[in-house]
C-alpha cells in the first residue's frame, strides 16, 4: 500500500460565492480503500467530479501512476481507468441487465458474449445479478450491482463510490463489503464517498476529511472513533440526542388494517398495515425508500383519503378528515421532500410558516390573512430550531438542505402536535443539524406527543426509537423494542424476514 | 461565452424592469418592422403610442382605450387566477360569446318591456352563461382528467358556431328586414349599457374591470384563498400538503374566469357592439392572455397591461387608417410584446455571465 495511485496537489476550484475546494491535497495509495469524510457542502462533489473529468479545477494537478492526470471529460478519466458509481443511478427501468450496460460502452461486444462476461464478474466478485432481468423489477441493491458491474468490466484502477450504502439493507451492505474487499485484494483502489462513520471504520485504509472546501485532517478510521471523526468533520463537539427514560401515556394513534392501492403508477400499496402509538412514544420505521413510506405518510396527514376505521386519533376516525381537520386534532407531518411538498421553494418562509400553520395558529381571520402573526410565527421557528437565514422574508429556496430541514420540523412542532408523523428527517442534512433535529424529536416525545419517524437511517433510529418496525413493499413488520435489536435481526425485519422463511420450508 | 446563472431571490428590480424592456424592445423591432413595410418607424410608433392619448383629436380616441380596455381587463383578470393556479382556461373567447348570448337572450325574450330590473337581470345572466360554459372543461378535468387547455380552446369555436346560429335564428331581429342580427340593445333604455359620464366611454363594463382589479388585490394578498391560488400554481404537493382541494381549485378558478369572460361579453353586448351579430366577437378573449402575462398576473399589472394593449388596439386602427398599414402588422406587434416580455422575463430569475462557461 506504500505506493501511490492517485496524487492530488492543491486543486482549487472557485464558483461564484463559494469556494468549493480550496488548496486540496492527500494521495490515494493502490490497493488501498481511502474514505472521503465531509457534511454537504465541505466540497466532496466536486473533488470527486474533478477527478472523473467533469469539473475543470482553476488551480492545481493529479498525478495517476506518476504522470500528469487532467481529463477533459469522464471518457478521457475511463480510458485511464477511473470508474466511478454514482449515487443516483442512470439505468433504463424497460431495458436487460445487459442491455443497460451495453448503452454505457463504446463499443459493445455481441449482447451473448456481454451478458456472458456480466455472469462472469458477477460470480468473481460475489455480486449475484442476472444479466437478462429487466431493470424495472430489480431492487434498489441489484441496480447498484448493475452500476457496479458495469464500471468493473471496464477494470478500472480506481474506482470511485458516491454514498453507495445509502440505499442498501444490512444485509446487501454486508455483500457490497466482501466485493470492494475482494477488488482491494486484487489492486484496486477505492475511493469511498460517505458519511456513515461506522462503516467507514470497518472498510477503509485511510480518510481525508473535508470541510468548507479544505482538508481539515486525516486519520486512520481504524484507530479512530467515530466521534472524533464527526467531530473533525463538523468542526464543532457533537452533543449526542439524549432520551429521557419516561413511563408511556394513553393510546393515541392507532391504525387498524390499513390498506390502500397505490396512489399513482410508480407508488406502492399499503397492505394491511396495524399498529398503535402511545403517547410519549417513539415509533421508529425503517425500510429502503420506495416500499409504501410515502403513501404511509399520505394516509397519516391526509392527502390520502382511508374507508372508515382504519385510522384513529384518541379514538376518533379520521380517515375521511381532510389535512387542516386532522391538524386540527393535533396530527401534524412532514413529509420527505422539502422542496416543493414540506415547503413551497420560492415562497417566503413567512408564506411557508402560513402553509401549514394556519389552522392551530389561528394566522387567518375568517379567511383574511394576518400576515403581523405569520411573520412572527416564522421568526420564532426560526429562533428556536436555529434557522440560518438573514429573514422570514427570504425564499425558502436559498436556505440549505439542513436549515430548510430544521425550518420544516421546527413549523410543526412549534404547533404542539399531540402526534408527530415525519419521514427522513435528517436526509441531506449535515451531522449538527441532525442532531438538533434529533433532540427535537426525542423533546417532543418527553412533552407527551406521539412521535412516528420513518427513515432509511437505522443508526438514526437505534438512537431514538422506544419501538422499531420495518416497511417492506408496502406491508409494516411486527413490531420489537428498539434496545438490544441486533443487526441481523433488523437486516431480516427490512427484507421481508417472512418471504423469506416460506421459501425455506417449500423447500 | 454568455451564460445564465439562477439567482439565488427573484429580482424585485427585474420584476417591474421586465416589462418596460419588453415594451421598449417591441418598439424597436416593431419599428425595424415597419421600417421593412417601406413606412417612416418613428411615424408609425408615435401614431399607435403617443397619438390616441394627446395628438389634437385624442378627445375621440381616449373613450375608445376605455370601450377596449374594460373588457380586456376583465377578462384578463379572470384569467390570472387560473393563470397563478396552473389551470389553462383558454377559452376565455368562447365563455365571452355565451356570456353576451345568454345575457342578450335574458333582455330579448322581456322585449319591450320597460323596467330597471332588466339589466341586472341580463348582467347576471351573462355571468351565468360564461360560468357554465368554463364548467364544461373544468368538470371534465376533475372528473375524468382531461386537457383543460384543449377542452377550453375547443368549446370557443363550438361558442362561434353557436353565435352564427343564433345571430341567423332564434334572436335574429324580427324587424331587421332578414339581416342577421339580434335587436341593438343599446338603443333599448332598458337593456343597455349606458356611459355613466357621457362622452368618456366609461360605461358599466369599464366600472366592472375596476371593481375586478380592486377585488382580485384583495383576494390576491389578503385573502387565504388567494395563497392557495399561488401555492397550488408554485408547488402543487406542497398545496395539497396545506390542505388544499385540486379540484375544488380547478372549479373555483375556471368558474371564475368564466363568468367574467361572460361579464364582459354581456357589456359589449349591450354597448359599443350593440348587437349580437355572427362576428360579435373580436378575439378579447385571446388577447386577454397577452395581457394577463404582460402584467405579470398582478391586478395592478393587469390594468396597465389592459390599458397599454387597448392603446395599441386604437393606435393600431389609426395607423391602419392614416398610414394604410396591414392589420396584420398590428398583430404582430401585440404578439411581439408577449414574446419578449417572455424572454426578458428570464432575467428575473437568472442573471447574464459573461466569460467562460462550464459544465458544474
Amino acid at each position: 500500500m506504500s505506493e501511490v495511485l492517485l496524487e492530488l496537489v492543491g486543486l482549487t476550484k472557485a464558483y461564484p460565492g463559494v469556494v468549493a475546494n480550496k488548496d486540496v491535497s492527500f494521495r490515494i495509495g493502490r490497493g488501498e480503500i481511502h474514505a472521503l469524510l465531509g457534511e454537504n457542502g465541505a466540497g466532496k462533489s466536486t473533488l470527486v467530479k474533478t477527478i472523473y473529468g467533469l469539473v475543470k479545477p482553476d488551480s492545481g494537478t493529479m498525478d495517476l501512476n506518476g504522470a500528469g492526470f487532467a481529463p477533459a471529460e469522464p471518457k478521457a478519466a475511463r480510458a485511464a481507468g477511473v470508474a466511478m458509481v454514482f449515487q443516483h443511478f442512470s439505468l433504463f427501468d424497460a431495458l436487460t441487465v445487459a442491455e443497460n450496460i451495453a448503452l454505457g460502452m463504446e463499443q459493445p461486444p455481441k449482447m451473448q458474449a456481454l451478458a456472458a462476461r456480466v455472469r462472469a464478474v458477477s460470480d468473481q466478485y460475489g455480486l449475484p445479478l442476472d444479466p437478462d432481468r429487466t431493470v424495472g423489477d430489480l431492487s434498489a441493491g441489484e441496480r447498484q450491482r448493475v452500476e457496479i458491474i458495469r464500471c468493473l468490466l471496464q477494470d478500472p484502477k480506481l474506482l470511485i463510490m458516491d454514498e453507495p450504502t445509502s440505499v442498501l439493507t444490512p444485509q446487501e451492505v454486508t455483500i457490497l463489503f466482501e466485493t470492494l474487499r475482494k477488488l482491494r485484494s486484487e489492486g484496486t483502489s477505492i475511493l469511498y464517498i460517505s458519511h456513515k462513520l461506522e462503516e467507514i471504520r470497518a472498510l477503509c485504509d485511510a480518510a481525508t476529511i473535508l470541510r468548507l472546501g479544505e482538508v481539515v485532517g486525516s486519520c486512520d478510521p481504524r484507530a479512530t472513533s467515530a466521534r472524533d471523526m464527526a467531530e473533525m468533520m463538523v468542526g464543532e463537539v457533537l452533543h449526542v440526542p439524549e432520551k429521557a427514560e419516561k413511563p408511556l401515556g394513553e393510546m393515541v394513534l392507532e391504525l387498524t388494517g390499513l390498506s390502500a392501492p397505490a396512489p399513482h403508477q410508480f407508488g406502492t400499496a399499503l397492505k394491511e398495515i396495524s399498529i398503535a402509538v402511545r403517547a410519549g412514544e417513539v415509533l421508529g420505521i425503517g425500510g429502503v425508500a420506495g416500499n409504501g413510506q410515502d403513501e404511509l405518510v399520505a394516509a397519516l396527514s391526509g392527502e390520502m383519503k382511508l374507508p372508515a376505521g382504519m385510522v384513529k386519533l384518541r379514538g376518533a376516525d379520521v380517515g375521511q378528515q381532510p389535512v387542516n381537520a386532522r391538524r386540527a386534532m393535533g396530527l401534524q407531518a412532514a413529509p420527505e421532500e422539502r422542496m416543493g411538498h414540506a415547503a413551497a421553494p420560492d415562497m417566503t418562509l413567512t408564506e411557508n410558516a402560513l402553509m401549514t400553520g394556519t389552522t392551530r395558529k389561528h394566522l387567518d381571520n375568517k379567511g383574511f390573512i394576518n400576515w403581523g402573526k405569520a411573520r412572527d410565527f416564522a421568526g420564532e421557528v426560526i429562533k428556536a430550531f436555529d434557522v440560518r437565514t438573514p429573514g422570514a422574508e427570504n425564499m425558502a429556496r436559498s436556505l440549505s438542505g439542513g436549515n430548510l430541514q430544521k425550518f420544516v420540523i421546527g413549523r410543526e412542532i412549534l404547533q404542539d402536535p399531540d402526534v408527530f408523523v415525519v419521514n427522513q428527517p435528517t436526509w441531506g442534512v449535515d451531522a449538527s443539524a441532525a442532531a438538533a433535529i434529533r433532540q427535537a424529536l426525542l423533546d417532543l416525545a418527553a412533552k407527551g406527543a406521539a412521535v412516528v419517524c420513518i427513515s432509511q437511517d437505522l443508526d438514526e433510529l437505534m438512537e431514538i426509537s422506544d419501538r422499531f418496525c420495518a416497511l417492506n413493499e408496502g406491508r409494516l413488520s411486527e413490531p420489537r423494542a428498539a434496545k438490544g435489536l441486533s443487526v441481523e435481526e433488523i437486516g431480516l425485519m427490512l427484507g421481508g424476514a417472512h418471504d423469506l422463511e416460506a421459501a425455506h420450508e417449500d423447500g | 461565452m454568455i451564460a445564465f446563472e439562477k439567482r439565488p431571490q427573484p429580482s424585485q428590480a427585474w420584476v417591474y424592469a421586465a416589462p418596460l424592456l419588453a415594451v421598449v424592445l417591441t418598439m424597436i423591432v416593431g419599428g425595424a418592422l415597419f421600417a421593412a413595410l417601406g413606412k417612416n418607424p418613428f411615424e408609425v410608433i408615435r401614431t399607435i403610442f403617443y397619438d390616441p392619448l394627446f395628438s389634437q383629436n385624442a378627445w375621440f380616441y381616449r373613450p375608445e382605450i376605455l370601450i377596449k380596455g374594460g373588457p380586456l381587463v376583465l377578462l384578463a383578470i379572470g384569467l390570472s387566477f387560473g393563470f397563478r393556479a396552473g389551470i389553462w382556461n383558454i377559452g376565455a373567447e368562447g365563455q365571452y360569446i355565451i356570456g353576451a348570448i345568454c345575457g342578450a337572450a335574458v333582455g330579448l325574450a322581456l322585449y319591450p318591456a320597460e323596467t330597471r330590473l332588466i339589466f341586472p337581470l341580463m348582467v347576471l345572466a351573462g355571468a351565468l352563461g360564461g360560468w357554465a360554459w368554463a364548467m364544461i372543461p373544468a368538470v371534465l378535468r376533475v372528473r375524468f382528467g382531461t386537457n383543460e387547455i384543449l377542452v377550453s380552446l375547443m368549446l370557443v369555436y363550438v361558442a362561434e358556431q353557436l353565435l352564427a346560429s343564433m345571430a341567423l335564428g332564434a334572436l335574429r331581429n324580427p324587424e331587421g328586414m332578414g339581416f342577421p342580427g339580434s335587436r341593438n340593445l343599446s338603443q333599448w333604455p332598458a337593456a343597455a349599457n349606458k356611459e355613466l359620464w357621457q362622452g368618456t366611454g366609461f360605461h358599466w363594463g369599464v366600472m366592472a374591470a375596476m371593481a375586478g382589479v380592486i377585488f382580485a388585490y384583495i383576494l390576491l394578498t389578503k385573502r387565504l384563498f388567494g395563497f392557495q391560488v399561488r401555492l397550488s400554481g408554485q408547488a402543487p404537493r406542497a398545496a395539497r400538503f396545506a390542505g388544499v382541494n385540486p379540484g375544488r381549485m380547478i372549479l373555483l378558478c375556471m368558474g371564475m374566469s368564466g363568468a367574467l369572460a361572460g361579464l364582459a361579453g354581456l357589456f359589449e353586448v349591450t354597448g359599443p357592439s350593440g348587437q349580437i351579430s355572427i362576428d360579435f366577437n373580436v378575439g378579447y378573449g385571446f388577447t386577454a392572455i397577452i395581457v394577463a402575462f404582460l402584467g405579470r398576473l398582478h391586478p395592478v399589472g393587469i390594468l396597465l397591461a389592459g390599458g397599454l394593449m387597448a392603446l395599441t388596439y386604437v393606435g393600431g386602427g389609426i395607423a391602419q387608417g392614416q398610414l394604410s398599414l396591414p392589420a396584420a402588422a398590428i398583430q404582430l406587434l401585440q404578439g411581439m410584446l408577449l414574446f419578449f416580455l417572455l424572454a426578458v422575463d428570464v432575467l428575473t430569475n437568472y442573471r447574464l455571465r459573461f466569460g467562460q462557461g462550464e459544465i458544474a
